[in-house]
């Protein structure tokens, strides 16, 4: 009996501290970002007196000419596309891979191990881009974006695809369904559990990235939502309510992604961490 | 393109179509790994090659010139780009290590029957989809000397905290807690589905043997969640080595270069316009990886066979 009191005590106790170590921080940037200047200045956890959220709110939209839209179109441009490329890509390039086992396989496999280990060289890939005229523009960004996660949604098409009976291939074949056709209009809607998880965790993953936009697309007219925020941190180094309305802001999307597909977000992730 | 197959079993004659299996060729052709291949190679595999070269020259984009194993030289003489190789072993031990134990503290707490045990995975988990640089931003706030949250409810219970990212001998180390607690979630979810996947059965074994708590972790969760363990240590071991955004949000390689890594260095040494230099960064980077994640998958393997 009284060990279970115990129990449930240090359970307790292990959950406040663990719901207060990862709520504070979070709480703290919500209650900034409502403050007025003057008193999100003391950065500290007092109630707000009062509450210019409107303001805050178009003071950090307007503020550069309105470079935090301008960053939020970029920053969607490039999501939506190269998830979108690499869903094409991937899946097709899975399917040939976990249907056609050989020496081909053999060696694409190995570069897909490569891609999840091999950190990416940086300097000679900008000269790569240079060469293509591709450098500080948005296409060249989306298919760096493209390269870097194709060996992770390989990883979860191949697996899933695996589960998928040959028997249907065979059986589309038979009705002249063959290579292209037979993909996309049989295998590929097949694959939709599996495009959604690959869609939902590349998508944050694009949407969060922070170095390769720094490296491969400087400059305030392509400018993306995680650089915008990098670079206000200097200029609203006295603002700290806009500041933190800025992060507000820029952590609603993946937190919408969070709310509505946790289950799926989690299980890829997961999946692909344990195969990988 | 069809040749003279043989008829397949599960050809329907009255279909009236080819009753014939085309080759593997025609239902898997290898084209579909074009569009694929092409992007690969042109963004990823051609530079990670031309590294190799252009770190032997002294390089402008646009010409080079070879100078041998200069830039390396250069790389280990320098005292600061020597403490930012060693920052990056340390960076990358440490957090693997803590992600590790308080993951697994946590996916065991998290799989008992706890009320708000979903709630509390949410939260633990959250953090592993908000970018780097809003955590990085929030966290240094939280860190600041003496008037930071962190400091002041250290202050509450009689201790003076340090000034974290001010000081040369916690800047490192305050980053990579920092990082820990924005990667935990995911060692976390790992954990849980491991530990989910064991047999209830070994747990009712241990409970006819008359095993307590202590007992069925060290010798039915820890062994059989192996294979998670496994997962948590590659992945953050390799984004250990590879770490930037943090660094270079929280502290940019300061005070000094006190909490430089080689990936900030990279940048440091690109920004200033030595790329030759910043390539054989990119280099050792490759080679510190390799030389490190691939005898560390042998390792783990076997442990795995063993244990």
């Amino acid at each position: 009996m009284r060990t279970t009191v115990r129990r449930i005590g240090a359970e307790t106790l292990a959950l406040a501290v663990a719901a207060a170590v990862f709520l504070v921080p979070f709480s703290f940037m919500l209650l900034t970002a409502v403050k007025d200047e003057k008193q999100a200045a003391d950065l500290d956890f007092a109630w707000p007196t009062s509450w210019p959220v409107v303001r805050n709110l178009v003071e950090v939209i307007s503020a550069r000419d309105y470079l935090l839209l301008t960053a939020y179109v970029n920053s969607t441009i490039l999501t939506v596309t190269s998830v979108a490329l690499l869903v094409v890509f991937a899946s097709m390039a899975a399917f040939v891979l976990q249907r056609r086992p050989g020496r081909v396989a053999g060696v694409v496999n190995l570069l897909v191990l490569s891609g999840l280990i091999i950190p990416p060289a940086v300097v000679p890939t900008i000269w790569v881009l240079q060469g293509i005229g591709l450098f500080k523009t948005l296409p060249g960004l989306i298919l760096v974006e493209v390269a870097y996660s194709l060996s992770f949604a390989m990883l979860l098409y191949r697996a899933f695809i695996a589960a998928i009976p040959r028997e249907l291939d065979e059986a589309a074949m038979i009705d002249g369904c063959t290579g292209m056709a037979l993909f996309f209009r049989v295998i590929f809607p097949l694959m939709r559990p599996v495009t959604i998880t690959v869609i939902l965790t590349t998508s944050v993953a694009v949407f969060n990235d922070f170095v390769n936009p720094l490296y491969f697309l400087p400059g305030d007219e392509n400018a993306t939502v995680q650089l915008t925020l990098y670079n206000f941190q200097s200029q609203y180094s006295t603002q700290w309510n806009l500041l933190f309305m800025d992060i507000v802001l820029i952590t609603i999307p993946p937190l919408l992604a969070f709310v509505f597909f946790n289950r799926k977000i989690v299980a890829g992730m997961t999946a692909g961490a344990i195969k990988g | 393109m069809v040749t003279s197959a043989q008829p397949r079993r599960a050809a329907a004659p009255e279909s009236g179509r080819r009753p014939a299996r085309p080759r593997a060729r025609a239902v898997y052709p290898y084209a579909f790994y074009l569009p694929a291949g092409i992007v690969y190679t042109v963004i990823f595999l051609v530079p990670t090659v031309m590294a190799f070269y252009f770190a032997l020259t002294r390089w402008t984009l646009f010409d080079s010139e070879f100078v041998g194993l200069d830039n390396f030289r250069d790389f280990f003489a320098e005292q600061n780009l020597r403490v930012g190789f060693r920052n990056t072993i340390v960076y990358a031990v440490v957090t693997s290590g803590l992600k590790v134990v308080l993951g697994l503290l946590l996916g065991v707490l998290l799989t008992s029957n706890l009320r708000l045990r979903g709630f509390l995975r949410s939260v633990v988990f959250f953090p592993v989809l908000v970018s780097t640089v809003a955590v990085g931003i929030t966290f240094s706030v939280l860190l600041k000397p003496d008037t930071g949250l962190v400091d002041k409810a250290l202050g509450v219970v009689g201790i003076s905290g340090p000034d974290w990212l001010g000081d040369a001998t916690t800047a490192l180390l305050s980053v990579a807690l920092v990082d820990v607690w924005k990667g935990v979630g995911l060692a976390t979810v790992i954990y849980i589905a491991g530990i989910m996947s064991i047999p209830r059965d070994y747990y009712q074994a241990v409970e006819v043997d008359g095993g307590g708590a202590w007992h069925r972790f060290r010798h039915v969760t820890l062994p059989l969640s192996w294979p998670a363990t496994y997962s948590v240590i590659i992945l953050s071991f390799i984004g250990g080595l590879r770490t930037f955004d943090l660094i270079w949000t929280m502290t940019r390689g300061g005070p000094g270069f006190t909490s430089d890594v080689i990936a900030s260095i990279i940048y440091k040494q690109y920004q200033a316009g030595f790329y030759g230099l910043a390539t054989a960064g990119n280099v050792i980077l490759f080679l510190a990886v390799t030389a490190i994640v691939v005898p560390l998958v042998r390792l783990l393997d076997r442990r795995e066979i063993h244990s």
